[in-house]
């Protein structure tokens, strides 16, 4: 009896210090980088454009051009990802065919955000003569968060009780009627949600805008869809790898901006998520 | 003229319900498209089993192998560390945590899944990576264990929750049965709930692992670049996605090296897609 | 005269059937009661009549049902399900204002003349007693109701998109001794005009307010009389059982 309760302690306790070391060391992670960051960040760091190969001078084209291609990402990504969630909610049926729709959305969640790259490389860039643009930028990352959509959009108009749709067809309305005016309107704050997560995935992302998008140093602003332009993520990557003599602050402050941009469009889409939770009147 | 209007956007309803279809196939053709291409002059068997990648010199060498042995002993050091930590942790979560606790830790958990690589990279890089050099009196930091450890922390979240839920959806009535049998806590969880949720599970690993041979930035921050047949994770490697992300700049669009690329592309494709698919299989398998 | 003509129906859904070899009548200004036990095919009846069993994947059916003579599988079930309302078995609002809620359905038939669409809603309101304890506050969410007049609110809804038959499908289960009452003093009244459908639990409910009714056992109709034969002298003794409390 006491050696059970013992090797139960003794677990228990192991659980708990493999919980903590996932845990705290994100919490540290995100001191450091406050820590370190925030005295980079000041209006001009905001504001400016990279001065002197990023020594001194700002981020200001790298926000902006995170701020375009998540954009045209959702533009692209929302209306077919919301549509397709329709369809798996409102229409299909169990067979054959839905299987092979959910299985294809998994391998799309699954597949390296590298070979996204490459495929909006062939794709956009060389195949549509799109060139390395903010266009071939944002379809290739509307691509990459398009499962994201589609599966919190579809959860969200599941999650309206069937009891409603009986009732508005049993008026005599028809299926894309109910749809229009009972589903969907009940699901907004669960689209919203799913919406939000995928532009936070969107804009913290990479190896997908490496070859169809980003440049290092432009210190002008795109003018248009077919401009390249500066991001983010990319732009922290090649300040810690490949310029030397960057003040590590500004390493530092390029990070504390992606992450708080992100997490901050997290925090939104879960308080939505939450207040939703709370207000759902059935 | 209200019929007609529904009509076509059903029609487009449907048609929009396939685009996940159509995107994968798509990206496959793409990826063939540019990779098979390679295999006009480069045979098959020596790109995959090839020893050598020294894709600037003249003449080119083309074998991925130590860029697969790369992925291979990276994503094994991450597997090894992050599979019993993130199971201990989902358990923890889901049967120990008391309620309030609960919800502050998988808050956290999200946090980490939420970071971009990048970010996570860059950190490894000031942080891990020194630690690793001056630990191990190495030459350089940038190793695969680096690599190894940073990876198991970013495949954690996907394994906790993944494996959160499939505790979860263990039905009430085996744990009560357990107790009522006089089992203790830890014993229901081992001998019952475990082996319930354990098709769950492992879906979970497998989504974590899938999570970590895709990923590029931090791998290319943290495991140095070095594309040699790796002897111990104390060295420098190169895996498959980074070689990717590395060389795809200098490789001029229609070269070999830029099919080659493409090759490695469709290595990624087809395993992330086994690799998914099965789990998926296992995450419905329902016992 | 006859309002719904229904022939050797059959229903499945899957492999279990819930109907078998049914044949019935519905006359025109008649309220017809339906009871049985639970399972007994009650509800699947019912909801052939609007077409409603369609939204189950599993359905499967032949046999033949009519309304006015034409086949309503062959007509469109938009136009059927406003001439054949229903009223279900829990007070179901819509997430809309009471106003609205009672709208919703001449909406979406393409009425947009407000002040036409606010004489509907008040006149339905009217039919199903509902309107003075409610006329201040059209606005408000439906939710807000108590359940019996949430209830009477399904009712005018369903009134207001002008149908000719009213199905009630266990409309009183949820509601209080006196919201039942007002919902069986409202079917009354509505008789005049409409043709209804009560599916029901309560024997004595159907006693009060049918004119004729109909016994279902195992998805079989047993038997089917005026009220007053059904209760004193039914010819099938399973229908004596069940009445009587036997079981059931």
């Amino acid at each position: 009896m006491r050696n059970t309760k013992r090797t139960q302690k003794i677990a228990f306790f192991l659980m708990l210090l493999a919980t903590l070391l996932i845990v705290v060391p994100v919490g540290m992670i995100v001191i450091i980088i406050v820590q370190k960051g925030l005295p980079a960040i000041n209006w001009q760091f905001l504001s400016d454009i990279p001065r002197q190969g990023m020594r001194t001078g700002g981020i200001f084209p790298a926000i902006i051009g995170t701020v375009y291609l998540v954009l045209g990402a959702i533009v692209f990504a929302l209306p077919i990802g919301l549509l397709a969630a329709i369809y798996l909610s409102e229409y299909s049926r169990d067979n054959f065919l839905t299987r092979i729709i959910r299985l294809a959305i998994v391998n799309l969640s699954g597949v390296p955000s590298v070979v996204y790259g490459l495929f909006g490389l062939a794709l956009f860039v060389v195949f549509f003569k799109f060139g390395a643009s903010i266009l071939s930028g944002s379809l290739t990352l509307g691509i990459m968060i398009l499962p994201i959509i589609i599966t919190t959009s579809r959860e969200a108009l599941e999650s309206v009780p069937q009891s409603f749709r009986e009732v508005s067809l049993s008026l005599g309305a028809s299926k894309w009627q109910t749809i229009r005016h009972i589903v969907l309107p009940n699901a907004i704050p669960g689209i919203l949600t799913g919406t939000i997560l995928g532009l936070g995935r969107a804009a913290g992302e990479t190896a997908p805008i490496l070859f169809t998008v980003a440049a290092f140093y432009l210190p002008q602003l795109p003018k248009s869809i077919f401009d390249q332009a500066m991001a983010l993520p990319y732009h922290l990557y090649v300040i810690s790898t490949q310029v030397p003599n960057v003040d590590e602050k500004v390493r530092y402050g390029t990070a504390l901006v992606l992450l708080v941009l992100v997490l901050f469009m997290n925090l939104v889409a879960i308080i939505i998520r939450y207040r939703f939770r709370k207000k759902k009147k059935w | 003229m209200r019929k007609l209007k529904e009509f076509i956007i059903e029609k487009l309803i449907l048609v929009c319900g396939l685009a996940a279809i159509f995107f994968v196939v798509l990206i496959f053709l793409f990826l063939l498209k540019e990779g098979l291409a390679l295999f006009k002059s480069v045979n098959p068997f020596a790109f995959i089993f090839g020893k050598s990648w020294y894709p600037i010199s003249e003449p080119a060498q083309l074998g991925i192998m130590p860029l697969i042995l790369g992925s291979l002993l990276v994503t094994l050091g991450a597997a090894i560390i992050s599979i019993p930590i993130g199971v201990a942790c989902a358990v923890y979560i889901s049967e120990v945590a008391p309620s309030k606790t609960k919800e502050i830790l998988k808050s956290g958990i999200e946090l980490l899944a939420a970071i971009p690589s990048v970010v996570l990279g860059f950190i490894g890089m000031v942080t891990l990576v020194p630690w690793v050099k001056s630990v191990f009196h190495l030459p350089t930091g940038l190793t695969a264990l680096s690599g190894s450890i940073m990876l198991a922390f970013m495949a954690m979240p996907t394994i906790v929750s993944v494996a959160e839920d499939a505790l979860y959806s263990v039905p009430k009535n085996y744990k009560e049965g357990a107790f009522a049998l006089g089992a203790t806590h830890w014993q229901t969880i081992y001998r019952v709930m475990l082996p319930a949720a354990s098709s769950g599970i492992v879906a979970a690993v497998m989504l974590g692992i899938g999570r970590v041979i895709g990923e590029t930035m931090a791998v290319m921050m943290i495991t140095g670049n070095s594309a040699i047949i790796p002897h111990s994770i104390l060295q420098p490697v190169r895996t498959l996605t980074a070689t990717i992300a590395a060389e795809m700049g200098e490789a001029v669009v229609g070269s070999e090296h830029y099919f080659a690329l493409f090759a490695i592309g469709i290595v990624l494709f087809v395993i992330s897609f086994i690799i998914n698919v099965t789990a998926d299989l296992f995450l419905h398998k329902r016992q | 005269m006859v309002k719904f003509e229904v022939h050797d129906l059959n229903v499945w859904f899957e492999k279990a059937q819930a109907l078998k070899n049914v044949n019935i009548e519905v006359r025109q200004n008649e309220i017809l009661s339906i009871i049985g036990p639970s399972n007994s095919g009650k509800t699947t009846f019912i909801r052939m009549l609007n077409r409603l069993n369609e939204l189950n994947p599993h359905f499967r059916m032949n046999g033949i049902v009519e309304l006015d003579r034409l086949n309503i599988r062959n007509t469109d079930v938009e136009a059927l399900r406003k001439r054949v309302g229903m009223v279900f078995a829990l007070p179901l609002p819509l997430p809309l204002s009471i106003y609205e809620n009672i709208a919703y359905g001449i909406r979406m038939h393409g009425l947009k003349n407000k002040a036409k669409i606010g004489q509907i809603v008040e006149r339905s309101l009217k039919q199903s007693y509902l309107w003075d304890e409610v006329k201040d506050r059209l606005d408000e969410s439906a939710f807000k109701l108590s359940g019996g007049q949430q209830q009477r609110l399904c009712i005018s809804r369903t009134l207001a998109v002008a149908p000719e038959v009213i199905l009630f499908d266990e409309p009183c289960s949820g509601l209080d001794p006196i919201s039942t009452a007002k919902v069986e003093e409202a079917m009354l009244e509505l008789k005049k005009e409409y043709t209804i459908v009560l599916v029901t639990n309560n024997v004595k409910q159907a006693a009060r307010v049918g004119d004729r009714t109909a016994f279902f056992l195992s998805g079989e109709l047993i038997e089917i009389d005026t009220t007053d034969r059904i209760f004193t002298v039914p010819k099938d003794q399973r229908t004596d059982g069940y009445i009587r409390g036997r079981f059931g």
